[in-house]
């Protein structure tokens, strides 16, 4: 075919070769797929909003409900609210610095130190998704006693073992789901009453005093439990000893999974690039982009959690 | 993204890689200060955002490098994610209008 030149003269940006927004194609598709991450996750929260925004008196606050901590709650039954959650956040935000070193010792070919930032980035995240495993584990288990849903919406968790034994000993059987009943509550000494209100039940909390988060005792406790209630230990995705609306745990759950699933598999990526700078793939290559592609992954998994934690956390 | 024509071996980059570290670090402080100091209500969860979206600004911005990137790039990235925030502001909405309508269909 012969082969015509016509009057068009392709120059400039037409000429091709040239990289759109000076990116090259895998760095753009990485931000691509961010954005549609992004995207995913930002429904998820939506979600999350959507449902505690219209629930007003049967979701926990999330300080009463997270505040385990690893050796303090076991051993000296220390209950620090948000502490372990402020540490994770600490962990992921470490590792995202020790990933933007090792992207900066890439594009000064500083193999070792590459190295070195990258393996202390993986460190990070396993130390990370090691915590959420802790995390989910006690909510999962749920407080020592166990909580009780109330008919006016609200939630409480037992906080004595004594409320826990005067009830079994009146012949009832604590198993998840059971109803006790307001007159067996009545009928016992106001002393062994301990609870903690989880929900923000507002004309409860004008009547009895009551803050939310706060130990209450005595014969007032006994009042606020004249209902009678069901009794919950722990969590599923059908009930759960937080709140009265299953979503609380179905959410946590997702939302936490979905985001951890991430770490972990950033984790994984991570050690694979780890593992090709070990061998010098990326001298022969030329470029350290690759280390710069895993990082804006990375730098995203640390952006999510940002958002989880205010969201999920601190609302 | 090359460090050729750097003279001092990516020194000050580093540096303002560790200042943003301690920005985030100081911004998170802040956030549990508000989380535990003030009543829960609407400014509460302004300054929450307010302070996340700030920290969003320095991750993407810094560690994420966008802010040093060609601008279309950083407009690609900014633009659609104004849609998921006026998103989230309806959503927010007709959450706070469920609560309302449902106390209404209960008769309450």
């Amino acid at each position: 075919m012969a082969h015509v030149t016509t009057a068009t003269d392709v120059s400039g940006s037409w000429a091709g070769g040239l990289k759109p927004y000076k990116a090259s194609y895998g760095k753009l598709m990485m931000w691509f797929f961010l954005m549609s991450d992004a995207f995913t996750f930002s429904t998820l929260l939506l979600v999350y909003g959507t449902l505690r925004f219209s629930a007003e008196k049967d979701w926990a606050n999330p300080e009463t409900v997270f505040t385990h901590f690893p050796g303090l709650t076991e051993y000296f039954h220390i209950h620090p609210p948000l502490a372990f959650v402020g540490l994770m956040t600490f962990i992921l935000i470490a590792s995202s610095v020790t990933m933007v070193l090792a992207v900066e010792a890439g594009t000064r070919f500083d193999r070792k130190k590459v190295e070195f930032y990258m393996i202390l980035t993986i460190i990070g995240g396993i130390m990370f998704v090691s915590c959420q495993g802790y995390e989910w584990f006690n909510f999962i288990v749920g407080s020592e006693w166990g909580g009780m849903q109330l008919p006016n919406g609200s939630v409480i968790t037992i906080h004595s073992p004594a409320l826990y034994d005067a009830i079994s000993a009146a012949g009832l059987v604590l198993e998840d789901g059971v109803k006790i009943p307001g007159q067996l509550l009545a009928g016992l000494d106001p002393a062994v009453f301990e609870i903690k209100l989880l929900t923000n039940n507002a004309d409860l909390m004008k009547t009895t005093g009551m803050g939310s988060g706060e130990l209450v005792n005595g014969a007032v406790a006994q009042q606020v439990l004249s209902q009678g209630g069901v009794w919950f230990k722990g969590a599923n995705l059908h009930m759960n000893e937080y709140s009265q609306n299953p979503a609380f745990a179905d959410l946590f759950f997702f939302i936490t999974g979905f985001h951890g699933s991430h770490v972990a598999s950033g984790v994984a990526i991570n050690y694979i690039i780890y593992d090709n700078v070990g061998r010098g793939k990326y001298d022969k290559l030329g470029h350290y982009e690759m280390v710069e592609k895993v990082g804006l992954y990375w730098h995203f998994v640390d952006l999510v959690w940002v958002f989880v934690f205010t969201f999920f956390y601190l609302v | 993204m090359s460090s050729v024509g750097v003279q001092d071996g990516g020194a000050a980059h580093r540096k303002s890689i560790w200042i943003t570290f301690w920005i985030l670090f100081i911004i998170t402080i802040a956030e549990f200060i508000v989380a535990f100091a003030m009543e829960r209500g609407p400014l509460r969860n302004v300054l929450f955002v307010v302070m996340t979206l700030a920290k969003a600004f320095f991750i993407v911005g810094e560690f994420m490098h966008l802010r040093h990137e060609v601008r279309d790039l950083m407009l690609t990235v900014i633009l659609p994610l104004l849609f998921v925030v006026w998103f989230i502001t309806v959503c927010l909405v007709e959450g706070s209008w469920y609560l309302s309508g449902w106390f209404a269909f209960l008769g309450q």
